[in-house]
């Protein structure tokens, strides 16, 4: 089980904070991922489109698209931040 | 010379005239400069009550950090210290206070302009506004010119 955070109105759109998640062997990158979820069910649907927009962190560290996530413990997905 | 950094994250008013008193009080005598920025909600022209600042817990601390020990490697700083908000922000208040202190300015004033740079892309908070209507507002979008700002600490 992987811990799944979401913050943001990527949050509000997808309606949870967070949430555990058994991810498929087959979801390997931060980019299968995303695609993974967007596949899932409706509410996570826009994220096809926001696939290059959103940011993904594994473990508290930001990665790419093409990084490699398995054995995370903890994913999150989130808008480009806004802070400072 | 270590550095000493100093993260923090709070939900309460930062008072800046505290913060810098604290810092200067406890910087030390070789300590020539000691460089400053502070960031403030602004009103928008009477637009926004509020901004309310999102952050995602521990990352935030640690994203900080690394801007701040990566500062730390480039310029000659003493000490570095950075204060970041999170919850409902209002106009005047502060946002973030970043304090660096250095023999000489010029690495004081440019490790604290790096670590803003930094934090505004890639520490993850997230604005939104709050109207003076008492509605709920958007959330502040990413700005290209804050990529870009950030981008020119990359050239060699």
């Amino acid at each position: 089980m992987v811990s799944v955070k979401y913050f943001a109105w990527v949050r509000e759109r997808v309606g949870m904070g967070e949430e555990d998640i058994a991810l498929p062997a087959s979801v390997e990158t931060a980019g299968d991922f995303i695609d993974w979820l967007a596949a899932r069910d409706d509410e996570f649907a826009f994220l096809n489109e926001q696939k290059l927009v959103v940011r993904v962190a594994a473990d508290q560290q930001m990665v790419s698209l093409h990084d490699d996530i398995r054995g995370a413990a903890e994913l999150a997905v989130f808008p480009p931040m806004t802070g400072g | 010379m270590a550095c000493a950094i100093t993260v923090s994250v709070v939900g309460e008013r930062i008072d800046p005239a505290r913060v810098f008193d604290a810092f200067d009080t406890s910087s030390a005598d070789d300590d020539g400069a000691i460089a400053q920025f502070c960031g403030r909600c602004r009103g928008e022209s009477g637009r926004l009550t509020a901004l309310e600042i999102e952050h995602y817990p521990g990352m935030a601390e640690a994203q900080i950090s690394s801007a701040a020990s990566n500062a730390a490697s480039r310029w000659p700083i003493s000490r570095i210290t950075v204060i970041h908000r999170h919850g409902k922000v209002h106009p005047g208040e502060t946002i973030v206070m970043v304090l660096a202190a250095s023999r000489h300015r010029e690495a004081a004033l440019e490790a604290v302009q790096y670590v803003m740079d930094y934090l505004k892309t890639d520490a993850p908070f997230w604005k939104r506004e709050w109207l003076t209507d008492g509605t709920q507002g958007p959330w502040v979008e990413a700005k290209a010119s804050d990529d870009k700002a950030h981008k020119r600490w990359e050239q060699p």
